[in-house]
């Protein structure tokens, strides 16, 4: 199994243990719940780190690389951490053909990471999707779980001054209270 | 099932009957209501702030008119989409409705006497204040058979289901035999809505004849068919139609278990799918001894993880067994050995949403609509060039043409008509002679393309064909799942020359050489996948093999869309000296103005995004592309 978070110290990956634990009660041990397992343990992690893997595996009985071979046969699955804002490009036929494209481009140009990939910072994770079902409004991208409707080019801008803003605002308050 | 057991069922029917008709009596008794639909389009374009602002106006006037949320009309071009009905007017539906305009409609409207007509899409019913949706050509093509509710009901009040008639056919489908059920639905001349168009009736009749247990019912709701969203309109705005289907499939078959398989991307579905199952359950139309027979059936939600090859049914059922999902050959059939090995149905969600009706009203009822081979109706998803995109639904044997220039309204901006997209990356592209085809299975087929699950693309002189094949095999050639050879290398092998093509880099024996490959990979795959993911080039070359010719001889795009192959310039004698436009929108400071303040852009800064042309005003239209890019005239 690959390293999937080179960067961590015991303690994190002890605690990312303990969410699994926490995360598979209730489910039986059959391996036909092994989906439905990924499914809420990346719902609480965020992503499925390799401490996570093994202990799914040795729940359900399975090898690792079972747990490995369906976590990357799916594209839903992550095996590195999310950002704090998730950015999701749809490429269906409709947004392609209105420019989902070219703001595939704007938003690999102003977050300087491509598909799959997350900022140094933690700030954004960016991915494409096949497609949302929202055509009639493309090109779309769903911003942390929202679809926005015809972003363009400058509306990639647009939405990410609006984030940059809310965190000066946060910011100022921070140390306003400190 | 004896007497008395039927007595059962028609008695505890008739309560949950009553009960909900007195409900939605109540509902609509003497007042207004507000209904905001907020499926995944609507919320897409801010119908959630529309709902709040009602709730909030109504809650501080306090005010005795219920907001609800309701699915998706089909109307998705004018979404946010408001339905209000008040006493002594026609419900009256508001497009483009945002904050400000809901605080007009319930101050003039609701509260005063103004039905605000400057607001208004159409009146849902005929009346001498508004135009009504029946006026609309539309309404001419359209019959909504499955799309009946959406958009009229709230999603998750079973008792608005079962007060407009739902799961009457599971409580008459209960006092049949399974055997009469299946014959009914066979004579309907129900075929798969997924896209093959097999006979429903026949596959139950398959697996009802099939020994082992407990056999299985699987809704198949793995829309992954880029540019299509009716599965996902359907169970966001009526999912109890799809859930008394699978029950009533579950009876006529024998099966003990349904699976309705979702998507991962569409987490509304997911939210009021499983909203509709624990009240079907309350109410004791899920579960054991459904309304008191002998009957038991249990449906279980399972989402998808995004992999498009999961919507194939042996693929389907290796994921819900929790295995990477890639197909295996086939026979033996889903029917005799599917999920679990066990006999196995997988319907789509449109094909189990037409069981009740079917079940209601009989077989004849369907048969009389559409076509001889292709009874019913048939949903589309428009989208892309088209001025109504949304959903309709029409029957059989509509034309294209009327589809996208009665029911769609044409292309927008008076642009040219080039090609519809018809079902996926499974399906093709079909130019302007093929509009007058009838849409039904055969006829698309021998066209070509295929029904799919029913998205349709229209596509206009903007769009590149050459390109349009190229999208649909990355995205076939990424979602393969490697298991057969020729699906595996070969869409990568066509996705390689494709690529050169839209770079300019082609050869022109390439493209007898793309035929080729084509035809083979249709024949070495073992599912539908591989065997269907040449047809956009097959088609586009059938159709259009003077753009591949033009690509590769001129490195010209004739639709100006390739981007390796056009540039942007801005005409000098049309730019306007005092206008800043484009420099202030380019995203990559590649546009100055030099010394007479015309503007120029930088060719090698250029990303070529186009924002610029959007920018400059229609007065001037200085910015144009130009392809090849050597076009563009040297200082």
């Amino acid at each position: 199994m690959t390293q999937t978070d080179p960067g961590k110290t015991a303690e994190e990956k002890a605690q990312s243990r303990q969410e699994t634990k926490q995360a598979l009660k209730g489910f039986g041990r059959k391996k036909q719940n092994l989906i439905p397992i990924l499914q809420k343990v990346q719902g609480r992690l965020g992503y499925l780190p390799r401490e996570a893997m093994t202990e799914i595996a040795e729940y359900l009985n399975i090898p690792d690389i079972d747990v490995y071979g369906v976590v990357t046969f799916y594209n839903q699955f992550r095996l590195t951490p999310p950002g704090r804002h998730s950015v999701r490009v749809c490429l269906g036929t409709a947004c392609h053909m209105k420019g989902g494209y070219i703001t595939l481009d704007a938003w690999k140009r102003r977050l300087d990471i491509n598909p799959g990939e997350t900022t140094t910072d933690r700030e954004f994770d960016m991915d494409t999707v096949a497609c949302v079902g929202c055509c009639t409004k493309a090109p779309v991208t769903v911003v942390d779980n929202k679809p926005e409707g015809k972003v363009e080019p400058t509306r990639v801008d647009g939405i990410l001054l609006a984030f940059e803003q809310e965190r000066e605002v946060k910011d100022k308050e921070e140390s306003e209270s400190s | 099932m004896k007497a008395a057991e039927r007595a059962a069922v028609a008695d505890a029917f008739k309560e949950i009957k009553e009960r909900a008709e007195s409900r939605w009596r109540e509902l609509w008794h003497n007042k207004p209501v507000i209904m905001v639909g907020t499926a995944t389009c609507g919320r897409a374009a801010g119908a959630l702030e529309v709902l709040q602002t009602f709730r909030d106006e109504v809650k501080k006037r306090n005010l005795d008119c219920p907001v609800i949320e309701v699915g998706c009309m089909g109307h998705c071009y004018a979404e946010p989409l408001v339905i209000i009905s008040k006493p002594g007017y026609p419900p009256i539906c508001y497009g483009y409705v945002n904050p400000v305009i809901a605080e007009r409609l319930l101050k003039e409207f609701v509260l005063g006497d103004n039905p605000c007509p400057e607001f208004v899409i159409g009146a849902l019913e005929e009346n001498d204040i508004v135009p009504s949706f029946t006026d609309f050509p539309r309404a001419q093509y359209e019959q909504k058979i499955i799309l009946k509710n959406c958009g009229h009901t709230d999603p998750t009040e079973i008792d608005h289901y079962i007060a407009g008639g739902g799961y009457s056919a599971l409580a008459k489908a209960l006092e049949m035999t399974p055997e009469d059920i299946v014959d009914e639905v066979k004579k309907s001349g129900l075929r798969g809505r997924g896209g093959a168009g097999f006979p429903a009736g026949l596959k139950w009749e398959y697996c009802r004849n099939t020994r082992g247990r407990p056999k299985y019912i699987i809704c198949n709701a793995d829309e992954g068919d880029p540019g299509a969203f009716m599965d996902r309109s359907i169970l966001e705005s009526d999912p109890h139609s799809v859930i008394e289907g699978m029950i009533i499939a579950g009876y006529a078959t024998g099966a003990r278990y349904g699976y309705i398989y979702v998507r991962a991307e569409y987490p509304l579905a997911v939210e009021r799918t499983q909203i509709a199952l624990t009240q079907a359950k309350k109410f004791r139309l899920l579960g054991n001894h459904i309304l008191g027979s002998s009957f038991n059936f249990d449906i279980i939600l399972f989402q998808g993880s995004g992999a498009f090859v999961c919507g194939e049914a042996t693929a389907m059922a290796a994921s819900i067994e929790g295995k990477p999902g890639t197909p295996r050959a086939r026979p033996p059939r889903m029917t005799t050995e599917g999920l679990f090995g066990k006999p196995t149905v997988v319907n789509n969600v449109k094909t189990l949403a037409f069981v009740p009706p079917i079940i209601r009203n009989g077989a004849g009822w369907l048969k009389s609509t559409g076509t001889k081979e292709s009874s019913g109706t048939a949903v589309f998803a428009l989208a892309g060039k088209i001025v109504n995109t949304g959903l309709v639904e029409v029957p059989m044997g509509t034309t294209l043409r009327q589809i996208i220039y009665e029911v769609g309204s044409g292309i927008p901006g008076g642009k040219r008509f080039r090609a519809v997209q018809i079902g996926g990356p499974s399906g093709g592209c079909l130019p302007e002679p093929a509009l007058d085809l009838p849409v039904d299975f055969d006829s698309l087929r021998d066209a070509g393309a295929m029904m799919g699950s029913g998205g349709m693309v229209v596509l206009d002189e903007d769009d590149c064909m050459v390109e349009i094949a190229r999208y649909f095999l990355e995205f076939t050639q990424r979602e393969s799942c490697g298991k057969c050879t020729f699906c595996r290398l070969g869409t990568k092998q066509m996705l390689e020359v494709l690529n050169d093509f839209t770079l300019g880099q082609g050869k022109i024996e390439d493209i007898d050489s793309l035929e080729r490959l084509a035809e083979e990979v249709k024949a070495g795959s073992l599912c539908g996948l591989g065997q269907t993911a040449p047809n956009p080039i097959l088609t586009t070359l059938r159709y259009f093999r003077e753009e591949y010719e033009e690509h590769i001889l001129m490195g010209r795009c004739p639709a100006l869309m390739c981007r390796q192959l056009i540039a942007y310039y801005i005409l000098p004698d049309k730019c306007e000296r005092s206008c800043d436009a484009c420099v202030g929108s380019c995203t990559v400071e590649a546009i100055s103005a030099n010394k007479k303040r015309i503007k120029v852009i930088d060719q090698e800064k250029c990303v070529k995004c186009g924002t610029c042309l959007a920018a400059c005003p229609p007065q001037y239209n200085a910015v144009v592309k130009l392809s090849p890019p050597s076009e563009v005239p040297k200082k």
